[in-house]
C-alpha cells in the first residue's frame, strides 16, 4: 500500500511538541506529520507518552512547547473512555455535542451518524444500557459529528471482544479508505498497529523512538523475516535501551 | 452554554431518586418546621401532689381569707398537671416516664406560711418537693428552669396578695375606716387624718396661753407628717413586687422572634444542602463521564462550565428554598410586604452555595467524595454560624466568627433575617454573599487545571 507522506500533502503536522508535568518529562519534541487518509498507530510501553501526545493533537492539554498544524475544529477526538453521558440517549448525546460543535444542520448530521455507526436501532436507548462496543461507535460518532479531517482514537479497542473489535477497525478503515479521513490511534495491540497502521509512531519515556511502516520496523530490528511482529517490537524497544 | 444546562436538566429528570430527595427534603423540613412553629410550646406534663389537708386551705392574711389553691393554680399555667394523691404515686409517675418531674404540696406548706407571715414573722418558710428523673443534662437544665419559673410565678401572686392587704393596712391607717377581726369583730380605725382634724379642732377652742396647746400641737404636727409620709410609702411598697425593672436594649443583631429565627435557619440549611449537593455533584459527574476532557477542548471553557453549573444549582435551591420559605410564612402568617428582599437574599446565598458546591467539586474530582465532603462542611458551618457571642471565650468566639465569615452560612443567615425585617442593613450580608461567591468560583476555576 502506498502511503504519501510528503509535507505539502500533510493532513496534520506536530513540530517538536513536549510536555513537563514538573520535573517530569511526558513528551520530548515530537515530531511528525499524517496524510490524508493515512492511519497511523502510535505504540509503546505503559507511561510511553501516547494519550499525552493524542491529547496534545485535540487541544484537550496544552504543549509546553512546539506547535500543531491543525485547529482543533479540523481534528475529531476519541477518549479511550467513552466521554458521553450515561443517562442521555444515543441521539441526545450527538444531539448535544452536534450542538457544542455548532454543526450546521445538526438533525442531518446526528441522522447520518446514526445510520453511519449503525445505531439507528438503539438511537432511544440510554448510553449506559448499551454495550462497551456500542458505547464505542458513540463514542466515535461524537468524535466524528462535526466532519473532521483527522481522527485521534486513544486505545479505541481497549474494551472490545474480538468480534466488536473487527467491526470497529472495519468502520475505521472505511473512514480513512473510503472518507479520507487521517486516522491517528493508539494502541497496545502490537498486531492491530501490524494489521491496520499505514505508519507506526514508536514512542518510550516520552521520546518519538521509530517512524515509519511495520514492514521499516522489522527491518530495524534486523529480522526481515520475523513471524513474531510483537517479539519483534520488544526487542527493538530492548535495543533502544527500553 | 444552555445546551449544557438542557443537558443537565435533562439529566436531574432521568435521576428521579435524587431529584426526589432534592423536593422532598426542603418540603418536608418546611412542614415539619411549619407544625412545630405554628402549634406553640406543649406544656410538659408534671405529677401534682398536694398532701395539704382540705380544711387547712385557706390562708389568714391580717383576717383576710384567701384560698391558697388560688396560687397553686399558678402553678399550672406552665405545665400541665397529673393530679395524685400521694407522694408515692407523684414519684411513680415520674420513674415511669409519664410525667416530666412531679411536685408535692407537703401536708404543713399552709401552716407553715400562715407562721411567716404572722406578726411575728417567725418560721421555716414552707417549702416545695420537686423530684424529676435526670435523664440527661438538657433534661435536668429543663426541669430546673420550669420548675423555678412556675414557682417564682406562684411567689409572686402571692406577694402581690400580700402587698395589696399591706396597703390596705396603710390606707386605714392614714385615712381611717372598719377593720374586721376574728373574735373581735368589726373595729372602727379613726385614722391619722381624723385624729389630726379632732385636735386642730380641740386647739381652735383652747385659750393662747393653755400649757396643753404645746403637747397638742406636736400631736397634731406628727399626725400631718406620719399621714403625709405613710400616703407616699404605697407606691414604694408597690414596687417591691417588682423591685427591678427591665429595660431592654438589642445593640446588634437581630429582632426577630423565636419562631421565625427557626424559619430562618430551617431554609437556609435546605438552601445549603440543596445548593451544595448540586453544585459540587454535577461537577463531579462531568469527569465521572469523562466528558470534562471533550466539553473543554474547545466546546465550552471552564469558566463557562462552572457559570453553567453554578447557574443551574443555584436555581434550583432558589426555587426549592422560596417554596419552602412561602409554605412557612403562609404557616405563620408572616405577610408577604418584603417578599422581593427575601428572594434577593435567597438568590445571592443560592449563588454563594452553589460556587462553594463547585469548588469542592473541583477539589473532590469524584461525584461520592464530593457529596461527603459537602455533607462534612455543611453541619459543622452551620453549627459554629449559630454560636452566641458570650457563649465561649472571646478569642475562640473571635475566631469563629472569621471561619463562619469564610462560608456562605452567616451571611445567608443573615442576609435572610434581615430580609424579613428581623433588623441590620440586608446589603452588607448580601454584599458578602457576592464576594464569597466570587471568591469559591475563582477556587473551583484553579481547581479545575487538574480536573481532567
Amino acid at each position: 500500500m502506498a502511503v504519501p507522506r510528503t509535507d505539502a500533502r500533510a493532513a496534520l503536522r506536530a513540530d517538536a511538541l513536549s510536555k513537563a508535568y514538573g520535573e517530569r518529562r511526558a513528551l520530548h519534541g515530537v515530531s511528525f506529520s499524517a496524510a490524508p487518509g493515512e492511519l497511523v498507530a502510535i505504540i509503546g510501553p505503559n507511561g510511553a507518552g501516547k494519550t499525552t501526545l493524542l491529547q496534545i493533537l485535540a487541544g484537550a492539554l496544552a504543549a509546553t512547547s512546539g506547535s500543531v498544524s491543525l485547529d482543533r475544529h479540523d481534528v475529531g477526538w476519541v477518549p479511550q473512555q467513552a466521554a458521553i453521558y450515561s443517562k442521555l440517549s444515543v441521539r441526545e448525546n450527538l444531539r448535544l455535542f452536534a450542538r457544542l460543535e455548532r454543526v450546521a444542520d445538526v438533525d442531518a448530521t446526528v441522522d447520518r451518524m446514526l445510520g453511519q455507526t449503525g445505531l439507528r436501532e438503539r438511537a432511544g436507548d440510554a448510553v449506559g444500557r448499551l454495550s462497551g462496543g456500542n458505547q464505542q461507535r458513540v463514542n466515535i460518532a461524537v468524535g466524528l459529528l462535526a466532519d473532521p479531517a483527522v481522527l485521534l482514537l486513544d486505545e479505541p479497542s481497549a474494551a472490545l471482544d474480538p468480534r466488536q473489535r473487527a467491526r470497529l477497525w472495519d468502520f475505521v478503515l472505511a473512514l480513512a479508505r473510503e472518507g479520507g479521513t487521517t486516522i491517528v490511534y493508539s494502541t497496545h495491540n502490537v498486531a492491530e498497529a501490524e494489521r491496520y497502521a499505514d505508519r507506526l509512531l514508536v514512542l518510550a519515556d516520552g521520546e518519538l523512538l521509530f517512524t515509519g511502516t511495520p514492514a521499516e520496523l522489522e527491518h530495524a530490528t534486523g529480522e526481515h523475516d520475523a513471524t513474531d511482529f510483537e517479539g519483534a517490537f520488544v526487542r527493538f524497544l530492548r535495543s533502544r535501551g527500553h | 452554554m444552555r445546551w449544557l444546562l438542557l443537558k443537565d436538566l435533562q439529566i436531574l429528570r432521568r435521576s428521579p431518586l435524587l431529584v426526589g430527595l432534592l423536593v422532598l427534603y426542603p418540603v418536608v423540613v418546611a412542614l415539619i418546621a411549619g407544625v412545630a412553629l405554628s402549634s406553640g410550646p406543649s406544656k410538659p406534663k408534671v405529677a401534682f401532689a398536694n398532701l395539704v389537708p382540705a380544711d387547712e386551705a385557706t390562708l389568714d392574711l391580717g383576717g383576710r381569707e384567701l384560698d391558697a389553691t388560688t396560687y397553686a393554680s399558678e402553678l399550672f399555667d406552665a405545665v400541665d398537671p397529673i393530679r395524685v394523691g400521694s407522694r408515692e404515686a407523684a414519684i411513680a409517675k415520674v420513674r415511669s416516664g409519664e410525667a416530666l418531674g412531679a411536685l408535692v404540696i407537703p401536708p404543713d406548706a399552709i401552716a407553715r406560711l400562715q407562721s411567716t407571715l404572722g406578726l411575728g414573722g417567725g418560721g421555716d418558710p414552707p417549702t416545695v418537693e420537686v423530684y424529676y428523673r435526670a435523664d440527661n443534662p438538657l433534661k435536668r437544665r429543663y426541669v430546673e428552669a420550669t420548675v423555678a419559673a412556675t414557682l417564682a410565678d406562684a411567689n409572686q401572686a402571692l406577694s402581690d396578695e400580700i402587698l395589696e392587704e399591706a396597703a390596705n393596712y396603710l390606707n386605714l391607717i392614714v385615712a381611717g375606716g372598719s377593720l374586721s377581726l376574728p373574735l373581735v369583730g368589726d373595729v372602727d380605725v379613726l385614722g391619722l387624718r381624723n385624729a389630726r382634724r379632732i385636735i386642730d379642732a380641740a386647739l381652735a377652742d383652747l385659750p393662747a396661753g393653755s400649757p396643753s396647746r404645746a403637747p397638742l400641737e406636736q400631736v397634731s404636727r406628727f399626725a400631718q407628717l406620719a399621714a403625709d409620709n405613710l400616703d407616699v410609702s404605697k407606691p414604694i411598697l408597690a414596687s417591691i413586687s417588682t423591685p427591678v425593672a427591665v429595660d431592654e436594649t438589642s445593640l446588634a443583631g437581630s429582632d426577630s422572634d423565636l419562631d421565625v429565627f427557626g424559619v430562618e435557619v430551617a431554609v437556609v440549611l435546605s438552601l445549603m444542602f440543596v445548593g451544595l449537593l448540586l453544585a459540587a455533584g454535577m461537577l463531579a459527574l462531568e469527569r465521572e463521564e469523562h466528558a470534562f476532557g471533550r466539553l473543554v477542548r474547545g466546546l465550552v471553557t471552564r469558566t463557562g462550565l462552572l457559570v453553567e453549573k453554578i447557574g443551574l444549582a443555584a436555581l434550583c435551591a432558589w426555587g426549592l428554598a422560596s417554596v419552602m420559605l412561602a409554605v412557612l410564612i403562609a404557616f405563620l402568617d408572616l405577610g408577604w410586604s418584603r417578599t422581593p428582599a427575601w428572594l434577593a437574599a435567597l438568590a445571592l446565598a443560592a449563588l454563594a452555595f452553589a460556587a462553594l458546591g463547585v469548588a469542592i467539586g473541583g477539589l473532590t474530582r469524584e461525584v461520592r467524595a464530593g457529596s461527603l465532603l459537602a455533607f462534612m462542611l455543611a453541619l459543622p458551618i452551620a453549627a459554629l454560624a449559630l454560636v452566641p457571642s458570650g457563649a465561649i471565650d472571646g478569642t475562640l468566639y473571635d475566631v469563629i466568627r472569621v471561619v463562619s465569615g469564610a462560608f456562605p452560612f452567616k451571611p445567608a443567615l443573615d442576609a435572610l433575617d434581615a430580609a424579613l425585617g428581623g433588623g441590620g442593613a440586608l446589603l452588607a450580608p448580601l454584599a458578602h454573599l457576592a464576594a464569597l461567591t466570587v471568591a469559591f468560583a475563582a477556587i473551583a476555576r484553579v481547581a479545575l487545571r487538574r480536573f481532567a
